[in-house]
């Protein structure tokens, strides 16, 4: 494959847009779960819940520095190498994300201080009314950015002019149903993510025999809110593929590896799509009417293969079809676990069975799997267009953006990004394994806010983790 | 509107140079001292602001994006390369806040990360604005210079004397924040950074003499321009007295306040361009419902409340750093 300017550029944006969304999707859902905790304690005065509450609050600190470190990156992309995007769609995405650094950036930045090092110095309503500022101003950032990716999905409310997209109706662009049906699909895939971290870590403080307290907690509120989740995330998941049916008939095609029209339509489990022919092979489907029920909820709704779709409109096939399908199958895989787990709580049986706490120590990338899989379904299936059917992407890059300049720059991203990147899991790992044995210490007086990954300076890791790191 | 998202844009600028100059300086600073102790006190100083700080560059290319797209897209593709260096200057020098407690074996790593992320990231912005006095190849809306169009011995020039103006803002902070030897190693440094920027000033304007640079025209125009440097003379006078009197709160105000004065003679000898001299506001100033959208919203009722956090957080951590934190 020739190595131009625009695919360098897509590798880019793909990788560092890949690596940033790791983080918020980890931390969103852990700053509401840390909510509940802090609201938990203050209600039930049980230390245990201060215990688990200070834990992963250091593992949030870490996972959120390296969300924001990469995040910034994001901001200076879109006019580096897709400037004909950032020009033309400039007055509708320019908004959109402004809104998100004045809204959620600096909510964000002030009261993590307080929750880090102000428990000492504000009542404790008003600790809790932190985290929940956290919480909510980590929600605010996915909204604006769901608003701003689903606007690029199914732009409405503008008009074109002088070659740009002008905004004439932005209650449309803020209230488009597809926006509605994609930011809780996200929201969810965030919740999911923090449950079953934390669910995770209970089952292998279990297995170890240590923390049993906090172990407990940790896997029944992991596994019960996944459980009551994973339904809801199946749901948001439909109504996602109602708009895309609607919207996007080649990405549904693509997802579905469907390649004439039917009416009504088979669906196909699974499959190697023979592209170049325009076939399927080895594949495994139900017959009709099934697909048209999956996809329009109707026994006889005729589905769009992509034989009736210009070629030059066709998404890539593979990546959507199978990313789709690992999505789904993490989603199948947690739901087992959440409902099985869940089970033997019920039963007061899941701290003897030990393949379900394997089960659950070994599904914490699954949640990140299945996040980053919707992703590319979504942004994947979105092409040939950024800006769907009416910017193409080969038409929004940088037009004097030189193959080598992108090249140095996607190679350095990649360097700068694994090297923060590796140190930034050793030391969350270095702390998941320590655990929450610190007792209910005070950060020292002297420690500073606004440095979120001081939190986890050697000095506060217990005994075992630090003969662990004797060796540096 | 377009007047008001001048202005926002300005002051988001601005208190960026004022805020992150001073931690980016202390980075620069950084490099010159081995001592761990005294190394350990200097991140006490700008620790728990820098993040913030940082964020107003991130509120400015924003606004950038938001309010003068066609600026965003043209500047950020221009400056590819500066800009993908400072970024990963940013990111090495953000991260090295934190790593470098985690590790004494590799803490080497980290301190030349902050040391270098803090200079390149500097240099970077300094040549950035040499690149923009020079002028741009621009023409018919499109930045036609290729990769290294914004390459020229005085862009480079300036990012030198960025950094230097960045280094002398950082010491005035120490001085401001610090107590015993970095409080007087940092007022011993003062006079060499504040001599290198005044030959740096002095060769910048006679290059722009020689070159006959177009920005200078506009001062011969426009006479009333020399209220700043007049106000930049005074303020480095009022510097001088108070670091020979060691007031340890006053220099670094009336380095901000040079700054801030430079600042306004770029602006204004810019204006009405937002690239000299290719695209005016005007020209660059998004629709008026985007504006609007972005005023009613963020602009009247968000901003206040960004500079009401900022304030807030100042506050908290005014006075000296001690010197012995117990925290590591």
């Amino acid at each position: 494959m020739d190595l131009t300017a625009l695919l360098l550029s897509r590798l880019q944006f793909a990788f560092t847009i890949s690596f940033h969304i790791i983080f918020p999707s980890f931390t969103i859902g852990l700053a509401a779960w840390l909510t509940v905790l802090e609201a938990l304690h203050l209600a039930t005065g049980r230390p245990a819940y201060r215990l688990v509450f200070e834990f992963w609050l250091k593992i949030f600190g870490v996972a959120f520095g390296l969300g924001v470190v990469s995040g910034v990156v994001m901001a200076f992309q879109f006019g580096s190498n897709w400037s004909v995007l950032a020009r033309m769609s400039g007055p509708i995405q320019g908004p959109l994300l402004s809104y998100e650094t004045f809204t959620a950036f600096f909510l964000e930045a002030s009261f993590f201080g307080i929750l880090l090092f102000g428990r000492s110095r504000v009542p404790p309503w008003f600790y809790l009314f932190s985290t929940g500022m956290v919480a909510l101003g980590t929600t605010l950032s996915a909204f604006w950015i769901m608003a701003n990716n689903s606007w690029m999905q199914v732009p409405v409310g503008y008009a074109i002019e002088n070659g740009a997209f002008v905004p004439n109706d932005w209650f449309k662009i803020l209230f488009s149903p597809v926006l509605w049906a994609r930011f809780p699909h996200m929201l969810l895939a965030s919740y999911l993510t923090g449950a079953f971290c934390v669910a995770a870590t209970g089952a292998w403080y279990v297995l170890r025999r240590e923390f049993a307290a906090e172990a407990r907690i940790m896997l029944r509120m992991g596994l019960h809110l996944a459980s009551v989740l994973l339904p809801l995330q199946l749901l948001f998941g439909h109504l996602n593929g109602e708009y895309v049916v609607h919207h996007q008939p080649a990405k549904m095609a693509a997802i579905e590896a469907r390649w004439r029209d039917q009416k009504p339509a088979s669906e196909v489990l699974l499959a190697w799509p023979d592209v170049a022919n325009r076939r399927n092979l080895f594949a495994i489907t139900l017959p009709p009417p099934f697909g048209s029920l999956i996809d329009s909820d109707s026994p006889t709704a005729a589905e769009v293969g992509l034989d009736s779709i210009p070629r030059q409109n066709w998404p890539p096939v593979l990546i959507p079809f199978f990313s789709f399908r690992i999505m789904v199958g993490c989603w199948l895989a947690m739901l087992l676990v959440a409902w099985g787990g869940s089970y033997l709580i019920y039963k007061e049986r899941i701290e003897r069975s030990r393949m379900l706490l394997w089960a659950a120590f070994l599904s914490f990338p699954l949640p990140f799997i299945a996040t980053l899989t919707g992703w590319f379904t979504a942004e994947v299936g979105r092409q040939p267009w950024v800006v769907y059917g009416v910017l193409r992407t080969a038409d929004a890059v940088t037009p004097f953006l030189t193959a080598r300049t992108a090249m140095i720059s996607l190679i350095v991203f990649c360097a700068v990004y694994s090297f923060i990147f590796a140190f930034g899991t050793f030391y969350i790992y270095q702390l998941l394994r320590a655990g929450p044995a610190g007792g209910l210490a005070q950060p020292p007086a002297a420690a500073i806010p606004n440095r979120p990954m001081s939190v986890v300076d050697r000095h506060h890791l217990t005994p075992a983790a630090r003969r662990g790191t004797a060796g540096e | 509107m377009v007047m008001f998202w001048v202005a926002v844009l300005a002051i988001s600028i601005l208190l960026y140079v004022l805020l992150d100059g001073f931690d980016l300086g202390v980075g620069i600073l950084f490099g010159l001292t081995r001592d761990e102790m005294r190394r350990h006190t200097m991140l006490g100083a700008v620790a728990p602001m820098w993040d913030g700080n940082e964020t107003w560059l991130v509120v400015a290319g924003v606004i950038l994006w938001g309010a003068f797209p066609i600026v965003y897209a043209t500047l950020f593709s221009a400056f590819y390369l500066p800009l993908l260096l400072m970024l990963a200057g940013l990111i090495l020098r953000g991260v090295a806040f934190e790593y470098r407690y985690k590790t004494e074996r590799l803490r080497w790593v980290w301190d030349a990360g902050f040391v270098g992320g803090s200079l390149v990231a500097a240099f970077m912005q300094g040549l950035t604005v040499g690149a923009l006095v020079k002028g741009l190849p621009v023409s018919g809306g499109q930045y036609t210079g290729g990769e290294f169009g914004w390459f020229s011995p005085f862009a480079v020039l300036c990012g030198v004397g960025l950094c230097l103006g960045y280094a002398l803002l950082g010491a005035c902070w120490l001085v401001k924040k610090c107590e015993a030897d970095v409080r007087d190693a940092a007022y011993r440094l003062i006079p060499y950074l504040a001599v290198g920027l005044l030959v740096f000033l002095v060769v910048v304007f006679g290059y722009a003499l020689a070159e006959n640079l177009r920005i200078l025209h506009r001062w011969l125009q426009r006479p009333y321009l020399f209220v700043f440097p007049a106000v930049g003379v005074i303020a480095a006078l009022v510097a001088a007295a108070s670091v020979r009197g060691r007031r340890d709160g006053a220099p670094y105000y009336m380095v901000a306040l040079i700054f801030a004065v430079a600042f306004g003679t770029l602006a204004i000898s810019f204006w009405p361009y937002m690239i000299p001299f290719s695209i005016t506001v005007a020209e660059a100033a998004a629709p008026h419902s985007s504006l609007a959208f972005m005023f009613w919203g963020e602009g009247i009722i968000v901003f206040p409340l960004m500079l009401v956090y900022t304030a807030i957080s100042y506050t908290v951590f005014r006075g000296k750093v001690r010197p012995m934190s117990d925290h590591y």
